[in-house]
């Protein structure tokens, strides 16, 4: 009789300490999962990947006949401004070695250091080594605001 | 001759005979090679003969006829005339006019002043004529990969003669110039690379007026591409200097023909460029000293840098951000280098500055990218934890149900 | 049965209005056979759990992910980078896709060597080989989604050999990549496959696969039940819950912990973005599910007798297929007996066969 009880008894410990693990067990491990989901359906910060279009800062950031560098995705992006409201932008990278590229505002040109390359307001090479143009970008003004954005 | 040569031209399309080229065509060695050649020839091509250079009658079979000097026949043209008579047409505007008319017509009279043309005319004839380096029969164009005068093929034909010890024997020009330019970045990028824009020998001796750049205008023939280094050569103090010395700009350190990729080891050490001039502990030694250790700090950052960031991708962290601003520092390294060329430590220091700054800043996204890693593996540890914890309470669960008597359980 | 007073309240409230009562009748009934074997009996639910997860993973992925050749990398990239453990979320569900095919594998092998596929369980085998198929369907076509250089021209070769099947090879090629190239288009429809398409056809099989499986119960292998006829002791049997239910529990958690590992440990790649214009990298390699059939085809020579070489090997693939599909009914004599000798036989050279040439195909 005794000996039935005092099972009876373990069985009930063992059946608190079962159901206490299973329970913290189920939490614990409930909650290491939708813990991540709970904060992954959260939009991050910035909620666009942005790697079509670029904001290059405000209309009178640059004046004319000026340019300047802008991140675009991986790689930098020239934007020139070639008048009071016609904007250019091309890829910075040179086609020849892969310099980055720079506006020379006296020749209204597009030059290269590294090998003395030169192409036109189009992109196009005027001289030097370069063996294709300059990737070309399309910019628009939305209020005050310039875009970069790949074309096509 | 002119005249003769212009009905020769303007009647080119009704010749049904050419005679020259049947019999030489069946001919052997010496004499059929060149009727073999012909083929190729772009002269042939714009429907010019053989009697167009070497004169003669092509409508004749008899050769007593064809080659007679009443109609003009010279036999092989003489070394020493080849020049003028390849610009009877090549120097006339109007007729190249006809065919091409971007082409120059002022090659004789750039031969002239070359060292080639004005040895001609002393009577030397070892020199390289019209014919030596566009041959006489299969000439193609310049831009025909097979010619060659083909900026590829070039070095080669220069070195067919400037490479040979039997042919410059007795002059002072040397031969080595051939092996030491295969060495050099510029023959890498060509036939390496086949960057077409790279320089061969025409493009800093001149083709047809080929003579050696004079020693102050030397740097003048490298900045016709390397132009940003040779504007920082001439505003620095090394330009007045080389000229009170009479040494050339750029290739008294970077010589002549065997130009190698450049390195701080040019700058300080055992063999440096700078120390041939420069006492050591003297004022320009110590400036190229500090140089090479900025310069050396600058790449260790880099590469420090790199490998953190390795490390962290290879984690499997995305550190393409971080990566891509390491590369402006990568850039800054060059400019750096080429801003040696300044010989002027402040303006020098600026871009080592900025890049050590990068490289600092990328490296500590690289420490952060590893803190995160570790973040998400102590994030792991806890979730297996938790499992595991339940997976104990669920096995102690079927002992003891499986343990339990039957009816004991309400079962 | 220890209840408190409320609970029979609640529980009349559900029963009345969603006939629980058959359920859980259904549930005390279910017995799963206890014997040497039983193990092989938890790979189907794993696949199933994984299944699962992928539909999960699947949609919190869709919340953030472009199907455009413009957006798709910068969208994962984004996904991998910015979005708070959207590394997790995209990790798990590509090698979640794994381990399931992997299981896959293992149950349809379980089940061939345990023999379930014999009668009255063939319609169950063949909706079981069709699941299969459209796993390889939904790992062929999410390999594309991230819009990366490996999966660009995988599938390029993938699609280029649908193109030699016969007959129907052009249009199945043009109709998979959406035109004659791969590009936007094959990307759209490959993405309207993966999330559309194949979960509701997989819906439909799956619901009659369980459903024959739950009306058939679990199948016992033919020597136990021999030993059981022989012996005249009964097979012993495990209640479905909680018993079976339990273990099958530990085995899901398993799992979720290996795939947390991985996930964590072993992050998914992501390459670099597609350039549709840049040569083909070197050693181009399908997943690893494809290899064996990738390689094969590789040592066919070009030209086999008067036919095209790959073509004889498509040829040959579908064959086989035919025969392993068909399985159930040339598994069994007109007479009941069991050709035993000669399904082993089979089904050990075909696990012979896909290890080795994967392995080849993995390292050569």
């Amino acid at each position: 009789m005794h000996g039935r009880v005092a099972k009876m008894a373990k069985r009930g410990t063992r059946r608190g300490l079962v159901q206490w693990l299973l329970g913290s067990g189920l939490a614990a491990s409930a909650a290491s999962f939708f813990y991540p989901v709970w904060r992954y359906l959260n939009p991050p910060e910035i909620p666009e990947a942005s790697a079509n279009e670029v904001s290059a800062g405000k209309v009178n950031d640059l004046k004319l006949n000026s340019a300047k560098i802008v991140k675009f995705g991986s790689t930098p992006a020239l934007l020139i401004r070639t008048g009071e409201s016609s904007w250019q932008a091309f890829s910075a990278i040179c086609t020849h070695l892969n310099c980055t590229v720079q506006y020379r505002d006296t020749t209204r040109q597009i030059w290269c250091a590294c090998h003395n390359a030169l192409y036109d307001l189009n992109g196009r090479v005027v001289s030097g080594p370069p063996p294709r143009p300059l990737e070309e970008y399309t910019v628009h003004v939305r209020g005050d605001e310039v875009v970069i954005s790949r074309r096509g | 001759m002119k005249p003769l040569l212009m009905l020769l031209v303007i009647t080119a399309p009704a010749w049904t005979k050419d005679t020259c080229l049947e019999c030489h065509a069946a001919l052997e060695g010496r004499l059929g090679k060149p009727a073999e050649q012909f083929k190729d020839d772009i002269h042939a091509h714009r429907g010019f003969g053989c009697a167009a250079c070497h004169g003669g009658d092509p409508s004749s079979a008899d050769p007593k006829v064809s080659m007679s000097p009443s109609r003009g026949f010279r036999g092989v043209i003489p070394r020493r005339q080849v020049p003028e008579m390849c610009a009877r047409c090549h120097s006339d505007a109007a007729l190249i006019h006809r065919f091409k008319p971007q082409q120059r017509v002022d090659q004789l009279a750039q031969y002239r002043t070359s060292v080639h043309g004005k040895r001609l005319a002393q009577g030397d004839l070892g020199v390289a004529t019209c014919a030596d380096c566009h041959h006489a029969h299969g000439i193609r164009e310049v831009r025909d990969a097979q010619s060659p005068v083909h900026p590829l093929r070039l070095p080669e034909t220069c070195a067919g003669c400037h490479a040979d010890p039997k042919h410059m024997k007795g002059r002072a020009v040397g031969t080595a110039q051939f092996a030491e330019y295969r060495n050099s970045v510029h023959w890498k990028a060509l036939a390496e690379r086949g960057d077409l824009s790279a320089p061969s020998c025409a493009t800093c001796h001149g083709n047809h007026g080929a003579t050696p750049p004079q020693v102050k205008s030397v740097a003048a023939v490298c900045g016709g591409c390397h132009a940003l280094l040779e504007e920082m050569f001439s505003r620095s103090v090394h330009k007045v200097a080389f000229e009170q010395m009479s040494a050339p700009g750029c290739v008294t350190c970077h010589g002549k023909h065997e130009i190698l990729p450049p390195s701080p080891k040019m700058l300080a050490g055992d063999g440096s460029v700078c120390a041939s001039c420069h006492e050591s502990q003297s004022k320009g030694a110590r400036a190229a000293m500090h140089m090479a250790r900025r310069l050396a700090e600058l790449q260790a950052a880099n590469e420090r840098s790199g490998r953190i960031l390795a490390r962290a991708r290879q984690s499997g962290m995305e550190v393409s951000e971080a990566e891509l601003r390491q590369r402006e520092a990568a850039d800054r390294l060059v400019k750096a280098r080429v801003a040696v060329h300044t010989f002027d430590l402040a303006a020098f220091e600026a871009p080592v500055k900025e890049g050590l700054a990068i490289a600092a800043e990328t490296y500590r996204s690289g420490e952060e990218a590893l803190r995160e890693r570790d973040r998400r593996r102590k994030g792991l540890a806890f979730s297996l934890a938790a499992i595991l914890v339940t997976i104990g309470g669920l096995w102690l669960a079927i002992r003891r149900v499986e343990s339990a008597p039957p009816g004991e359980l309400g079962r | 049965m220890a209840v408190t007073e409320t609970e029979p309240a609640r529980r009349g409230w559900f029963e009345e209005r969603l006939g629980l009562d058959s359920v859980r009748a259904f549930l005390r009934h279910k017995t799963v056979p206890r014997h040497s074997g039983t193990m092989w009996y938890y790979f189907g639910g794993i696949t199933l759990f994984l299944f699962l997860i992928q539909v999960a993973t699947g949609i919190l992925l869709l919340l953030y992910y472009r199907p455009s050749p413009a957006e798709a990398y910068e969208s994962v990239q984004f996904i991998m980078t910015r979005v708070e453990f959207g590394w997790l979320i995209r990790s798990v569900h590509s090698w979640s896709a794994n381990l399931m095919i992997l299981t896959a594998f293992i149950h349809m092998f379980s089940v061939v060597f345990l023999r379930a596929y014999r009668r009255p369980r063939e319609v169950t085998w063949l909706s079981g080989i069709m699941l299969l198929g459209l796993a390889l369907a939904f790992g062929f076509s999410g390999y594309l989604l991230p819009w990366n250089t490996i999966a660009y021209f995988a599938t390029k070769v993938g699609t280029d050999l649908a193109g030699d099947v016969p007959v129907i090879g052009p249009w199945l090629a043009r109709f998979l990549r959406g035109g004659d190239q791969v590009g936007g288009g094959t990307l759209t429809r490959f993405f309207g496959f993966h999330v559309a398409v194949l979960p509701a056809v997989t819906t439909v099989i799956l619901g009659l696969h369980l459903a024959l499986v739950q009306k058939f119960g679990i199948s016992t292998p033919p020597k136990v039940e021999e030993e059981a006829r022989r012996t005249g002791v009964p097979i012993p049997q495990m209640p479905f819950f909680p018993n079976f239910f339990l273990r099958e529990m530990i085995a899901w958690y398993s799992a979720l912990a290996v795939l947390g590992a991985l996930a964590a440990l072993y992050p998914w790649e992501l390459g670099e973005k597609a350039d549709p214009f840049a040569p083909a990298p070197a050693g181009i390699r399908p997943e690893w599910y494809f290899l064996a059939p990738f390689y094969t085809l590789k040592l066919i020579p070009s030209r086999v007798w008067i036919f095209e070489g790959e073509v004889v090997g498509i040829i040959g693939f579908g064959l086989l297929a035919l025969c392993w599909v068909a399985l159930p009914f040339w598994a069994t004599r007109r007479d009941g007996s069991e050709r035993t000798r000669l399904v082993t036989g089979a089904a050990v050279l075909l696990i012979a066969y896909l290890a080795v040439f994967s392995a080849l195909g993995y390292f050569r």
